[in-house]
């Protein structure tokens, strides 16, 4: 939280920098004395290992970029020739292209750490707004970013995509020849998709920051979802969390590593070392994994609703599921944050964990029969998740004691894993009566 | 908590799992063989007797139809391949003819291959190819083993796996029967037959030796750096690891006065 500076400059030079630009006092007080809740369990080291995972991403891409071709004729050859002769050019590919995974596995489990915690409520909206933004420009990247390699998955996968555009009413078609650069996917789009795919990962860069200010006026949110009330509840962020982050981003590494190094193409489509032929349809045409749930939402809305076809709805359910996590926040009506004390949240909270997860295998299946059934239900279920049974919640739960306050938290010995309610310290605080100075 | 994590991973684990062995359903076909194959595992390696026979029977059996045109005649000779010496590359590229020019007289050439020279095509363009096998277009396999489901195991299963079409399937004309192929019907005839060549090194010349040596050497070819690419991670991952223990216990340290 905004909080008394308490750098000193250490030398003439420091003091003399410190006068005109003041960037040691900002990175002293962000990183080296910021006060940070002392019980931030594994979840929240997904934040810095998001940061590690854009840096990687921009670096081997600025590099790969020194070597690619973006032109439909060259394309192809030109990643061959990366991978083949270029000086570790297959280490920059292939953790380029892993890395994009771990991207959006580390963003995920961060998400979902924030809809446990409550992170996304009071004073921390526009926090988890910035969040979402990022979230969509990232899923944006990674579109554009797919159709450079120019293989059958990368052509038709952006066909299906781009076609989509065209289901819009009355401006459709024109928006969709003027977004593709023509009447099909070629040259022109390969162009500009690559222009766009090196302009996005610098705006991500420019919200992940205002994303870092916006948490650090309240501050951290924490397992406990009380808010921090005075110094015993805090520790400076260095060393005890940049030496946790350091821990958890090796063990994330090694994970990555698994990937780069033992087994590089299980999480793509083989059908991607084909080069693009408009003329041949691949048998299936899949997203990548981190947007098959996505996907199989777009292709559940089979049936038209009044004048809105069955293409428009997928349209309006795909890009609806990702808006409504814009009104979280407000869609929320909980005073408590925490799921640790919200018995009933916490059961909907893994339920809605576990319809995701199908919603993606249902993305990789193909659209038939009983697939498309169960990601109609599936999908009618994702929005009833936060249009119905979080709203409801907020109101008829009975949440469990709340904590008075961090300190007394980790004294009485709260559950380091969220086993059940908290083991009642201090007075039983109600949903509405948790005493919070910050509220 | 801890219980519910994991249970969400399992299910999420064996949902990936089922996911990316997805359902085929347009055109059903036999699954592969499984294959042990030298080079994989985290320490595998390509056998270098292999990649050579395997390269013997790419050029005498499959490059009549098939480019290899990621290649280099220059990569026999690299760390991690079949490790031809520099002499014997040059001797290999230079049996094979490539057009360069124009030369001063404004005249396009041909001229023996260099080091430097990809693989040559055996057609000059796709509808040459196209004409010279009843429509059909026969792929570069420079990425193969890398572009179909199922990898190594679905191209030596289809390559071993040539049968009579049973009685109830009508065949499509031209087309050959193999059951690994999706909608069973191929356009390529069986390319491998007992002792189709005799391999320099003596190794007697059966279709499941040959399919063998052949889709070694394509995984080489689609995957040059293979063998690079396992060491350095096994440094990577040593290190990695060494690495988490003492961070670990720093931020144990670090953290035992708030214990």
């Amino acid at each position: 939280m905004a909080h008394e500076s308490t750098y000193q400059p250490s030398n003439g030079f420091a003091r003399w920098m410190d006068a005109r630009l003041p960037i040691m006092r900002l990175a002293h007080d962000s990183v080296v004395d910021f006060p940070t809740p002392k019980n931030l369990n594994y979840w929240y080291t997904f934040g810095g290992i998001l940061t590690f995972c854009l840096a990687v991403q921009i670096i081997t891409g600025v590099i790969l970029a020194m070597h690619y071709v973006a032109n439909v004729d060259l394309a192809f050859a030109s990643v061959e020739k990366i991978m083949r002769d270029v000086n570790y050019g297959w280490l920059l590919r292939y953790v380029h292209a892993n890395g994009a995974s771990m991207f959006f596995l580390a963003v995920y489990l961060h998400i979902f750490r924030g809809l446990y915690y409550g992170s996304y409520k009071a004073p921390r909206e526009v926090l988890w707004i910035l969040g979402v933004v990022i979230y969509l420009l990232m899923m944006a990247t990674a579109f554009l970013g797919y159709l450079l390699p120019w293989g059958q998955m990368s052509l038709w996968g952006a066909n299906v995509i781009t076609s989509l555009f065209g289901a819009i009413p009355l401006i459709g078609e024109a928006l969709q020849t003027w977004i593709v650069g023509g009447f099909a996917i070629d040259n022109a789009t390969l162009n500009r998709f690559y222009s766009l795919h090196y302009l996005f990962p610098f705006m991500i860069a420019g919200v992940v920051l205002l994303h870092i200010w916006a948490l650090h006026v309240p501050g951290n949110n924490n397992p406990t979802g009380v808010e921090v009330q005075d110094k015993q509840d805090t520790v400076p962020f260095h060393p005890y969390y940049t030496m946790k982050d350091a821990f958890a981003l090796t063990v994330f590494a090694i994970l990555f590593a698994y990937f780069v190094f033992f087994d590089p193409n299980v999480l793509g489509h083989a059908v991607n070392y084909v080069e693009a032929n408009p003329l041949v349809t691949p048998e299936h045409i899949v997203p990548e994994w981190y947007l098959l749930p996505f996907y199989a939402i777009l292709r559940a809305i089979t049936f038209d609703i009044g004048p809105i076809s069955a293409k428009l709805g997928g349209v309006i359910a795909m890009f609806g599921s990702i808006a409504i996590l814009f009104f979280l926040p407000w869609l929320d009506t909980s005073k408590v944050k925490s799921a640790r004390y919200r018995p009933l949240y916490k059961q909907f909270f893994w339920i809605f964990v576990v319809v995701c997860l199908i919603l993606g295998w249902l993305g990789a299946q193909p659209a038939e029969g009983g697939y498309v059934v169960a990601a109609q239900i599936l999908t009618a279920y994702y929005f009833a998740h936060f249009l119905i049974i979080l709203p409801v919640l907020g109101l008829v739960e009975t949440p469990s004691a709340v904590p008075v306050s961090i300190s007394d938290a980790v004294l009485s010995g709260a559950p380091a894993a969220d086993a059940g309610p908290a083991s009642g310290a201090g007075a039983p605080a109600g949903a509405t009566a948790a005493p919070d100075r910050n509220a | 908590m801890a219980g519910k994590i994991a249970g969400a991973v399992v299910i999420a684990a064996a949902l990936i799992g089922a996911g990316t062995t997805a359902a085929h359903a347009a055109g059903a076909y036999k699954e592969p063989r499984d294959v042990a194959w030298g080079w994989e595992g985290p320490f595998g390696t390509f056998d270098r007797a292999a990649l050579q026979r395997g390269f013997q029977v790419y050029t005498q059996v499959c490059a009549a139809c098939h480019g290899l045109k990621y290649v280099k005649y220059r990569n026999l000779g690299d760390d991690g391949g079949p490790g031809f010496s520099a002499a014997e590359v040059k001797a290999i590229a230079a049996q094979y003819q490539v057009t360069d020019g124009p030369n001063e007289d404004g005249d396009m050439f041909e001229r023996p291959a260099l080091p430097k020279d990809a693989f040559i095509e055996p057609f000059e363009n796709e509808q040459i190819a196209r004409l010279a096998n009843n429509g059909a277009y026969p792929p570069d396999l420079s990425l193969m083993t890398k572009a179909r489901d199922g990898g190594a195991d679905y191209l030596y299963s289809l390559l071993v796996g040539y049968e009579d079409a049973p009685a109830d399937l009508t065949m499509q004309p031209g087309m050959n029967y193999n059951p690994y192929f999706s909608g069973k019907q191929i356009a390529m005839a069986q390319p491998l037959y007992a002792d189709s060549v005799e391999y320099a090194d003596g190794t007697q010349a059966s279709v499941d030796q040959m399919a063998k040596d052949v889709v070694t050497f394509l995984h080489w070819a689609a995957e040059p750096k293979l063998e690079a690419r396992k060491r350095t991670g096994f440094s990577v991952m040593t290190f990695l690891v060494i690495l988490a223990g003492l961070l670990y216990f720093t931020q144990r340290k670090i953290w035992s006065d708030q214990h």
